[in-house]
């Protein structure tokens, strides 16, 4: 069970990667962008094939991410110059991608296994400097030796990475072209009328959007140890979930805190499936299944929530009036009495 | 002190504008039939008549949401007939009949002054709101006299109409565009709201001395602010009236223009079916 967690973790952090990307398109420019799916498997292709034909793991990963952002452009192209639907623009990448995947790879799947890997890379690294050897000695310690992590490397880099997209994420959204991206997915004629060319926001906003989903799928490919043509399939509602459930858990009042809570709900999303998985009767199979009355749940939850508070308040606010109702009865009555008395 | 620059150089110049809708079926309709009008430096025009009579499409051939069939549009003597939208957009300013439509709801007051403070420029990587920007923003907030400069982290979307209203006047004319453009800016906001935007239109476009055109349903509005006036029908500017000739108006003498002109221009129509 901790094992089962902390793989999840590991994962929740890679993962968060293409839920700040899914984040982007779908909330900041308010474009449901399923691009996505085609654009995390365009990610691990271009890894995979870029690695086993001997390119230093760092590079192959950098070229993933632009694969990814040309990808994206492309959709925004199709949008904006097309005049094609959001949705249909990126259903019509989506397919088209597929395709183009397959190119890539040759075959429909590239292992990875034998291969030296960012991530084989970063825990070599990370051993030459001992750090494991203490944790595990100060977990043997407080007794909690039965769990013990092959390493701590994928999760502490994976983390640092997370923290820092998140950092220069928070900080481009403060810049001029940031803060004309935010600014079209919110009132595209305002920026328009304060000179802002909201085509090319549009298509450099999905490009960035699509190149942390393909470095997010690149990365995962080298985690798990093969890129596969199929690992794409729902992806943008795993994003999405990841999305809503941060959401919900931690609030977005502002871009600084909803980053944090999309890669918060990245990792949420993965315990909560890695967890359900568990459950006697669920199979591998019913993840797709699982995901989708996640994000039902998380969709509908909190409104129920929101009325049930809205309930509550007025019922309180009712007896706070009723009982002052009744004292302004007795004082009257009293009074009346009074009155009477005297006459 | 500003309004003595008026007169200078033409800034706005429509030259025999024509714009048709759906042409060649029964819904055809002449918006504008061959309009011509000229904005000197400094001018405040504004622009009257019933619906459908042609100033908001004139509007929108101006700032380049429609092109014209046939015309020029100039602006600052640069011809623009065919510039795009956005492009055209660092030249004129412009704020629209929905309060809603002016700002970005979901960000702060800061965020949405630091959008139109990059009209002028190209957009880059530096920080939208920096310290120098800030003090800044909050300096020209203050010309609003409604305490938004204490409250440059608030979200827009919980202004009120009339606040957001005022503040996309402000945002549309603090970088001095070369033309301002008000479509029924006050139309959808209660009387007393209206007033005030009025009354921070009147100063601001002072303040800045900046060429206005303004389209208003309000005809006492339109008679209190500018010194032109000019009413169109069916198209076509119909009356014009300047300075003196302008401020000897009024609501009445208006109403009777247009039903003599009307009456007339009827008339002849009816000579021309006999």
């Amino acid at each position: 069970m901790p094992t089962a967690i902390f793989t999840s973790v590991e994962a929740g952090f890679i993962y968060a990667l293409m839920a700040l990307g899914v984040y982007l398109s779908f909330r900041i420019l308010d474009f449901p962008d399923l691009t996505v799916d085609g654009s995390f498997v365009t990610g691990a292709a271009v890894a995979a094939v870029l690695i086993v034909s001997g390119v230093n793991p760092f590079l192959a990963t950098g070229a993933a991410l632009l694969a990814g952002f040309l990808a994206g452009c492309i959709t925004g192209l199709l949008h904006t110059k097309g005049k094609i639907n959001p949705l249909l623009s990126g259903i019509l990448m989506m397919i088209a991608l597929y395709s183009i995947n397959l190119r890539i790879m040759g075959k429909s799947n590239v292992p990875l296994l034998a291969e030296e890997t960012v991530i084989t890379k970063i825990t070599d690294f990370w051993k030459s400097l001992g750090i494991d050897d203490g944790i595990q000695a100060g977990l043997a310690a407080i007794g909690v030796s039965n769990f013990i992590p092959k390493t701590w490397a994928v999760i502490m880099i994976m983390m640092l990475l997370a923290l820092v997209i998140k950092f220069v994420f928070d900080w481009f959204f403060k810049t001029d072209l940031g803060l004309a991206i935010r600014a079209t997915g919110d009132n595209e004629t305002m920026v328009k009328s304060f000179s802002a060319d909201t085509d090319f926001l549009k298509i450099i906003g999905l490009g960035l959007s699509n190149a942390l989903v393909a470095f997010s799928g690149a990365l995962i490919a080298q985690y798990n140890g093969f890129s596969d043509a199929g690992m794409g399939i729902g992806m943008i509602i795993i994003g999405l979930a990841s999305v809503i459930i941060g959401e919900a858990v931690f609030g977005a009042k502002n871009i600084i805190r909803a980053t944090i809570a999309v890669i918060g709900g990245a990792i949420l999303y993965r315990i909560i499936v890695s967890l359900a998985l568990r459950v006697e009767f669920l199979e591998t199979g019913d993840m797709k299944l699982i995901t989708a009355c996640i994000v039902v749940s998380a969709l509908i939850f909190p409104k129920i929530l929101d009325k049930q508070r809205e309930k509550k308040r007025r019922k309180k606010r009712l007896a706070r009036a009723q009982e002052k109702d009744d004292a302004a009865f007795e004082e009257r009555g009293q009074s009346l009495a009074a009155v009477k008395t005297d006459l | 002190m500003l309004l003595l620059k008026r007169g200078g150089k033409a800034l706005l110049q429509l030259r025999q504008i024509y714009k048709v809708f759906n042409e060649g079926t029964p819904d055809e309709k002449i918006a504008l039939d061959h309009v011509n009008l000229d904005l000197k430096q400094g001018d405040f025009v504004t622009v009257i008549g019933s619906n459908g009579a042609g100033k908001s499409t004139l509007m929108s051939v101006i700032s380049g949401k429609i092109f014209p069939d046939l015309g020029v549009v100039k602006v600052d003597g640069k011809n623009v007939t065919q510039v795009s939208e956005h492009r055209r957009a660092s030249l004129i300013g412009r704020v629209f009949q929905d309060p809603m439509a002016g700002t970005a709801p979901s960000m702060t007051i800061e965020e949405n002054m630091a959008i139109a403070y990059g009209r002028m420029k190209k957009r880059g990587m530096a920080l939208g709101v920096s310290k120098k920007k800030r003090s800044f923003f909050k300096e020209t907030l203050e010309n609003l006299h409604l305490g938004l400069e204490n409250r440059l982290e608030a979200k827009v979307g919980l202004l009120s109409g009339g606040e957001r209203q005022a503040l996309s006047l402000l945002m549309a004319t603090f970088t001095e565009p070369k033309i301002l453009l008000l479509d029924e800016h006050t139309a959808a906001l209660d009387p007393s709201r209206a007033e005030l935007v009025t009354q921070l239109t009147k100063e601001i476009v002072e303040k800045y001395g900046l060429t206005t055109l303004m389209v208003t349903h309000n005809m006492q509005q339109a008679l209190d602010l500018g010194n032109r006036l000019i009413m169109m029908d069916q198209g076509q500017v119909i009356f014009e009236a300047e300075e003196q000739e302008k401020e000897a108006l009024s609501v009445d003498k208006l109403l009777a223009e247009f039903q003599r002109i009307r009456g007339e221009k009827m008339s002849s129509d009816k000579a021309i079916l006999i």
